[in-house]
């Protein structure tokens, strides 16, 4: 019986727990791709940047307040600096509109254009918060570092096996389960956010109901924004903070959107966990884990590992194929915010 | 008319900037010597107090007055960014056609230098001599007897990394290296040095560098079921955070680590977990390291550190070689290098470079021994002491020099 709870706690340990804390970050990425993707008809290149933005203004008002001695500790200062993040991430998300965006919106250029002038904004920025704050990597936690320490479970428990929770994982779930509840609140139960839906589902109805479309861009690049910095923010207290890792983390969040279906802010969410847990799953080791449950004389010899760990971005892209070959619209039927 | 005038202008662009070149060179007083490190990317923080290092070397050469009959030594700093062969090589390109350096210092990650040394240093004819690229490949390397290097290949130090670990009774390890040519030459010369000696690799897994996650890499490795992981990659890079996402979990908790792991931040990243984690890095005990950190830090300079000794010495190679061949012209002093840095001849110190070139104007031979007792194999590379490190009350003590 030993053997099996082991064998949980493993896989609990290496997949579940890193897989969904990863997996939220994701989702509140994708959650910020879909809802520029609902309103506004193209794919964001530059959101991944807009997180190292609003993360790299998280991070200097962090410094600014542990410079003053402000903090909430055990929990981690960047916690309270994250609404400059937000004020940050959506001064430049309303700058880009106007500068970039709604003169070919105005034109009503095709999305491509658009898709294209967007990895225009995607350099352009990348180039900004480097030259503000550069390429190193910086940390963002302090606090307290765990919830559950390894060593302290395996001695509460008697299993072989540890189980870490880091206190930026708790954090990274619970911010994102807030993010979430309060922007289906705000779709569904407010009057802006009908006026949103019914935008995204038919531009023409809307307009002719009277919904005003420079009102809901003006909230769809609202709330992209606070979702990008909330995102950056968790996956820097969690990771470190790291402009070039934002850029990386584009894949797998077009992937998680895509996946769940374009448009759809439910499929958004799943798609991030399943995207997340999948690239943790495929890549993992089971040779421990099969050590605990099969007779020795079955006991693996190779490592029992699906893929290399070299190849965990490629899971993003395998997935995001399969998805475009065999149900383009995702799981949940995207397109429009519903 | 007015695309004339462009044109024009354009002309007279490019002939200031081709007038320029040679114009450098033509400048009897100086001779320029480029140095090349990564001072961004993932060794920026090893890399400052190197060039400083290098850069020390120099400035007792000018201040000998002696060097090729009272001639400066100027060091123009480039970035080989450690992982970007393409920008390596163009900073390098730049220091020899732009800045008309006579010889090249660096480059520092194994990668560019090789890049280096194939796409600038030879078709050029440059003297490049590096003070930490440790990849087995350089010792092979096409390089027309150009390139040069104060640090011993990594084949020497898996073999004694791989020593003492069986020594300690370590047997079953999980090993990660950083994907390049440093990483995997030195997962290749541990894992068969460690395995002819009987211990067993259990996993050997790359990692790349600048992610902002590695729980998967650990969770890989954990998997493995060893005890004990090796870790062969960078400081401020993966190497860290994969010791990092190792602690987190409590996959591991007895690290050994390879040179490019072994500094003082990775200590105040991860803290008291890493006590008793065992290094090893180029460094020996002799006379001359400790004269060398003494001479540095009159200078100001933090000379104890991984690969600070190193530096020093392959810019005073630089210097003197070119001394024993009486020109700065390129390539002139690559036959000449050998010659100054073994036996026979009176052994020079660090601090002792002024002596050194009096002795060379003089006609008369030296054995150049510097920071490192330097003493290079027919291929031109260090033979290799190591120190063996181990981390005690927060730093890294050296124990032993094999």
């Amino acid at each position: 019986m030993t053997d099996v709870a082991n064998a949980i706690v493993l896989l609990l340990n290496f997949v579940i727990v890193p897989g969904v804390a990863y997996g939220s970050q994701l989702a509140l990425g994708a959650l910020g791709v879909t809802l520029i993707f609902g309103i506004l008809r193209f794919a964001n290149f530059a959101h991944g940047d807009v997180m190292a933005f609003g993360t790299m203004v998280v991070l200097l008002t962090t410094w600014w307040f542990q410079g003053m001695g402000v903090g909430i500790a055990p929990l981690p200062t960047a916690l309270i600096a994250l609404p400059f993040g937000i004020v940050g991430a959506a001064a430049f998300n309303l700058a880009a509109d106007r500068v970039v965006f709604r003169f070919y919106r105005r034109r009503k250029s095709p999305p491509v254009i658009l898709l294209i002038a967007s990895v225009g904004v995607m350099f352009a920025l990348q180039g900004i918060v480097r030259f503000i704050i550069g390429p190193d990597d910086r940390r963002l936690a302090d606090g307290a570092r765990f919830i559950i320490k390894a060593s302290e479970f395996k001695a509460a428990t008697g299993l072989k096996e540890g189980l870490a929770i880091k206190l930026s994982q708790g954090l990274t779930l619970a911010v994102a389960a807030i993010a979430v509840a309060a922007l289906f609140w705000f779709l569904h139960r407010t009057r802006a956010g009908k006026a949103m839906r019914a935008y995204s589902d038919n531009e023409d109805l809307a307009l002719l109901s009277g919904v005003s479309p420079d009102r809901v861009v003006f909230y769809a690049w609202l709330i992209a924004a606070t979702l990008a910095a909330v995102a950056g923010t968790m996956y820097g207290i969690d990771k470190s903070y790291k402009p070039f890792t934002y850029f990386q983390l584009l894949l797998p969040i077009f992937a998680s959107a895509i996946l769940g279906g374009i448009g759809h802010p439910i499929g958004a969410v799943a798609g991030g966990f399943i995207v997340a847990l999948s690239e943790t799953a495929v890549t993992y080791a089971y040779k421990k884990f099969l050590r605990y449950l099969v007779p020795e004389s079955w006991e693996p010899s190779g490592l029992m590992q699906l893929l290399s760990t070299d190849y965990k971005l490629a899971i993003s892209f395998v997935i995001l194929v399969v998805v475009l070959l065999v149900r383009p619209t995702g799981i949940f039927r995207g397109r429009v915010l519903s | 008319m007015r695309r004339k005038g462009w044109v024009a202008f354009v002309a007279a662009a490019a002939a200031l900037c081709l007038g320029l070149a040679p114009d450098a060179k033509a400048d009897g007083h100086e001779v320029k010597v480029g140095v090349i490190l990564g001072f961004t990317g993932p060794i920026e923080s090893l890399t400052p107090p190197m060039g400083d290092s290098a850069e020390l070397a120099m400035k007792e050469v000018s201040d000998s007055g002696a060097f090729l009959g009272g001639k400066m030594m100027v060091p123009v700093r480039g970035d080989s960014t450690c992982i970007d062969a393409a920008a390596a090589t163009a900073a390098a390109e730049r220091l020899v056609t732009a800045e008309g350096v006579a010889a090249i210092f660096g480059a520092d990650c194994s990668g560019v230098t090789i890049a280096i040394t194939n796409n600038v240093a030879v078709p050029n004819g440059v003297v490049i001599i590096s003070p930490s690229a440790t990849s087995p490949a350089l010792t092979t390397i096409e390089d027309n007897g150009l390139f040069f290097r104060t640090a011993p290949s990594d084949a020497r130090q898996g073999q004694v990394l791989a020593e003492v670990l069986i020594e300690r009774g370590i047997s079953s390890v999980a090993v990660t290296y950083t994907n390049n040519d440093y990483g995997k030459g030195l997962d290749g010369s541990f894992g068969a040095a460690f395995a002819a000696l009987g211990g067993t690799v259990e996993i050997s897994a790359a990692h790349e560098d600048g992610k902002g996650d590695y729980s998967a890499e650990v969770g890989a490795l954990a998997a493995s079921g060893a005890e004990h992981l090796v870790v062969f990659g960078y400081i401020d890079q993966g190497g860290k955070g994969i010791i990092q996402g190792a602690v987190d979990t409590g996959a591991f908790e007895n690290f050994i680590v390879g040179d490019g792991m072994i500094g003082d931040s990775l200590i105040e990243a991860i803290g008291d977990a890493l006590t008793g984690t065992i290094g090893t890095a180029p460094g020996s005990a002799s006379e001359g390291a400790a004269a060398f950190v003494e001479l540095a830090a009159a200078n100001g300079v933090d000379g104890d550190g991984p690969f600070r000794g190193e530096s020093y010495d392959a810019a005073a190679l630089i210097a003197l070689s070119m001394q024993a061949a009486g020109t700065a012209d390129r390539g002139a002093s690559a036959s000449k290098v050998l010659e100054v840095a073994n036996a026979p001849g009176e052994q020079i110190g660090p601090g002792e470079l002024g002596k050194a070139l009096q002795i060379l104007a003089d006609g008369g031979e030296i054995d150049y021994q510097g920071a490192t007792n330097v003493e290079l194999t027919d291929v031109g590379e260090a033979a290799g002491s190591y120190a063996v490190m181990e981390v005690e009350g927060g730093a890294f003590m050296t124990k032993e020099i094999r």
